[in-house]
């Protein structure tokens, strides 16, 4: 077994991905992720794989496009503005049904926002986010060791369904350091790519591409990757449960907030407050039906995000107006407190009763 | 904060930037990964790094940490005047309060019963003749102080936390390690 | 009976939808004949722009991708660097490499990737209705220039190949043209060139302008269309080889 070691998220997210076998990462630096970007210039050249630092988000994207195509494992990853740029080979990727990885050390926007932890990016991650009807997963871990374990479930789901996956973390996780154990672990059962790009040696011809002219054509292809979403969301809902049982309010809550909320619901307890926290950790697909089976008993549902209310949304649509959905966001890089949190529980709960 | 049972420390070091302050923290958070804590390190990051305030935030707990930031340290060490402003009236009731009195010209004025420590960490810092050193004079004394860790322990995690080209450095660092401890010891 | 002429193997047999007296079919037919006589039709990884030629893999028998306006730098990069082995062109026009990738092009020359691309400048946007590029001619009236091309609004036909021919990144620049027998044949050799000068290693990228005609946009008989490529054209884009 492997040691633990200390690690900030930024570079355990890297040690995993070449644990996972990338074999090609590109990237240009923006903060709050620069660590990835520095450790894959020393690792993937140690490592005999490729490295390349681009002239921008939208050249890094499509770099990962290209390699992608030939049948390469690849990865990017940048921050919310760089995001926003690399949303057009996003688009294509989808389109061209490419298997990519791409990590989001999300921070504070609109704009050029700031340099603190976000959740803003959350709509564009799981609404896909570039142009079309697209989805790509969405995966939003909460400590250092389960960034890591992402990033290896991140390549083995790109490769399965040929899809983009993003790895959605923030400020906090992509700086905080923590003990991780990182070892190779096994890949899923996954399919040839007889579609890559490798030369038409002894074969027909392969094309990659994502422009469909032909008439019916396109809402072929958007059928086609409908009923791949479909799958997605019947077999890859990740989610966690805590303290549900006896729960009077549900905090929902990911990523980083939802360490923090997890704080709040044992102090909640400790009160006396049956508080429990439904834990999203793939945010696309979102874990409707768990949330909306925890509707079926009447309580109170507490979305807490570092954005105006963005997963509030799904949460909402999960709950189908069973009980009441509110909100506690902070937008901009404010982090909520234990306490804060606390006293939204506790102001709610005597309201209802629950205390 | 929670786990009323089991050790819950919550631990913030402030100064500006090219203090060491981050490192310091690194490791504090290694040495007590060592010797088989949860921890966690959450540094300040970015721009206002270099040449404005560093901090970083570390909790050393029994159980998994679940919130990675701190809002009231039961610990603080400052190692110039803006950080004590800062961080100062965040300490918790009951708190350990280390100051640098060569970057703090008078003693804190804080609320509550806080128990203060004032350091000279450049002082001994120059004394060993490693400038530097001071944020490791004032890591030592809030081991001695704290009695969770030793800084022989910190000693042995130097290696981990620093890079190859600064291993030179481990012998002058346990030093100020230990001189911080002496000093706790003598006069605190 | 003696076969005196052929289709190439790595053209295929059918239709393209290029229009009468277009440079694409011609650039097509001499890009297929240098893999073919190189031998690497079984290795080569071809990039498609977006452009008129954005189904450029319905024509040539090679792995082929298509990709968003102006990358195709980029996403060769991507590929060569991960298969150093495969032979990757691209394939752009100069709204896609002038205008819209102009990043994309001079960054992958100046970090010398070993690519090989094939620049076709018709000093139009022909897919989208024949509006200006950056490589409008002073004068020449397009869909967006009614009035003719005016260096002040609307500035000068921009001449990328100088540009790149400065970088150090680049081993070969050269600018063909697309009207008369020679000149197509020098065009052919220049393309064949680049590509053996990937296949030998040489550090750094490759490129071919071609200057070709546009009847459809140019308001012109193919006819007029190539002798407007010999006396205006040419003028402001010289047929010379800038590098290597």
């Amino acid at each position: 077994m492997s040691a633990r070691i200390l690690m900030c998220g930024n570079e355990a997210l890297a040690e995993a991905a070449i644990l996972a076998g990338c074999d090609a990462y590109f990237g240009y630096p923006i903060t709050p992720q620069n660590e990835i970007t520095a450790y894959m210039s020393r690792r993937m050249a140690e490592e005999g794989r490729v490295f390349v630092q681009s002239e921008s988000e939208l050249a890094a994207i499509n770099m990962v496009f290209g390699a992608a195509a030939t049948g390469k494992r690849t990865m990017t990853s940048s921050s919310s503005p760089g995001i926003s740029l690399m949303q057009e080979g996003m688009s294509f990727l989808a389109g061209a049904e490419l298997p990519a990885v791409v990590v989001n050390v999300m921070r504070g926007g609109p704009g050029l926002g700031n340099i603190a932890p976000s959740q803003g990016d959350y709509f564009q991650a799981t609404r896909g986010g570039g142009h079309g009807d697209y989805r790509t997963i969405v995966l939003g871990p909460s400590r250092v060791q389960e960034l890591a374990d992402c990033m290896v479930l991140a390549f083995d789901l790109a490769d399965q369904y040929r899809i983009t996956v993003m790895v959605l973390a923030d400020g906090i996780l992509g700086q905080m350091m923590e003990p991780v154990v990182l070892e190779a672990k096994q890949r899923r059962e996954l399919p040839p790519k007889d579609w890559a790009l490798t030369g038409a040696d002894g074969r027909e011809q392969n094309i990659v591409r994502s422009l469909w002219l032909g008439e019916g054509a396109l809402e072929e292809l958007n059928n086609k990757l409908q009923a791949k979403y479909q799958q997605i969301q019947e077999n890859e809902v990740l989610c966690e449960e805590y303290q549900m049982d006896d729960a009077e309010i549900v905090i929902v809550a990911y990523g980083t907030v939802a360490r923090i909320a997890r704080t709040a619901v044992d102090k909640a307890r400790e009160e006396g407050i049956n508080a429990g926290l439904i834990r999203p950790i793939t945010l696309w697909p979102f874990p409707t039906k768990q949330i909306s089976a925890a509707a079926e008993t009447f309580r109170m549902f507490l979305t807490v995000e570092m954005s105006c209310g963005q997963m509030v949304e799904d949460v909402q649509l999960a709950v189908a107006g069973k009980c009441p959905v509110l909100l506690h966001g902070r937008p901009g890089g404010g982090v909520p407190g234990v306490e804060e949190i606390l006293e939204k529980i506790r102001q709610l709960t005597i309201r209802t009763g629950a205390a | 904060m929670i786990a009323p049972n089991g050790l819950y420390e919550e631990i913030v070091i402030a100064g500006f930037g090219g203090q060491g302050i981050l490192l310091a923290g690194k490791l504090l958070a290694q040495t007590a990964m060592k010797a088989g804590r949860e921890v966690t390190f959450m540094p300040s990051y970015g721009a206002e790094v270099r040449g404005g305030t560093a901090n970083c935030m570390v909790i050393i707990a029994d159980e998994p940490i679940a919130c990675p930031t701190v809002s009231q340290p039961e610990s603080l060490m400052v190692l110039n005047k803006a950080s004590l402003s800062k961080f100062g009236p965040r300490l918790k009731p009951g708190g350990l309060l280390l100051w640098n009195n060569c970057l703090i010209d008078s003693r804190p004025e804080l609320n509550g019963d806080v128990e203060m420590v004032s350091v000279p960490a450049d002082e001994v810092a120059v004394e060993l003749g490693a400038p530097k050193s001071a944020n490791m004079v004032m890591l030592g004394a809030y081991l001695q102080k704290r009695g969770l860790l030793t800084p022989d322990q910190a000693s042995e995690a130097l290696r981990d936390v620093l890079a190859e080209r600064y291993h030179k450095t481990i012998a002058v660092n346990t030093e100020a390690l230990r001189r911080g401890a002496e000093f706790a010891v003598c006069h605190a | 009976m003696k076969a005196v002429h052929k289709r190439t193997p790595v053209l295929k047999d059918c239709p393209t939808h290029y229009c009468p007296g277009c440079g694409h079919g011609i650039a097509h037919r001499i890009l297929a004949e240098v893999i073919d006589e190189l031998g690497i039709q079984g290795r080569t990884i071809g990039i498609a722009p977006v452009g008129c030629a954005v189904l450029a893999y319905n024509y040539l028998d090679v792995d082929m991708i298509e990709v968003a306006h102006g990358r195709a730098p980029a996403v060769a990069t991507g590929m060569k660097r991960t298969n150093p082995d495969s032979i990757v062109f691209s394939y752009q026009g100069d709204g896609d490499l002038a205008a819209i990738g102009t990043a994309e092009i001079l960054h992958a020359a100046h970090r010398a990737e070993p690519l090989t691309v094939i620049f076709i400048n018709n000093a139009v946007f022909g897919m989208t209705g024949g509006q200006m590029a950056p490589t409008t001619t002073l004068g020449q009236v397009t869909a967006t220039t009614p009035a003719g091309r005016q260096a002040r609004g609307e500035g000068y036909p921009l001449q990328v190949s100088e540009i790149l021919a400065l970088l150090p990144g680049t081993v070969y620049v050269e600018r063909c043209a697309l009207s008369g027998t020679v000149s197509i044949k020098r065009a052919k050799a220049a393309i064949k060139h680049a590509f053996e000068l990937q296949m030998d290693g040489a550090p750094g990228l490759s490129l071919v302008e071609v200057l070709s005609p546009c009847p459809t946009y140019w308001r012109m008989s193919p006819g007029d269309a190539m002798k407007w490529i010999k006396e205006e054209m040419s003028q402001v884009f010289p047929i010379a080889r800038l590098k290597g």
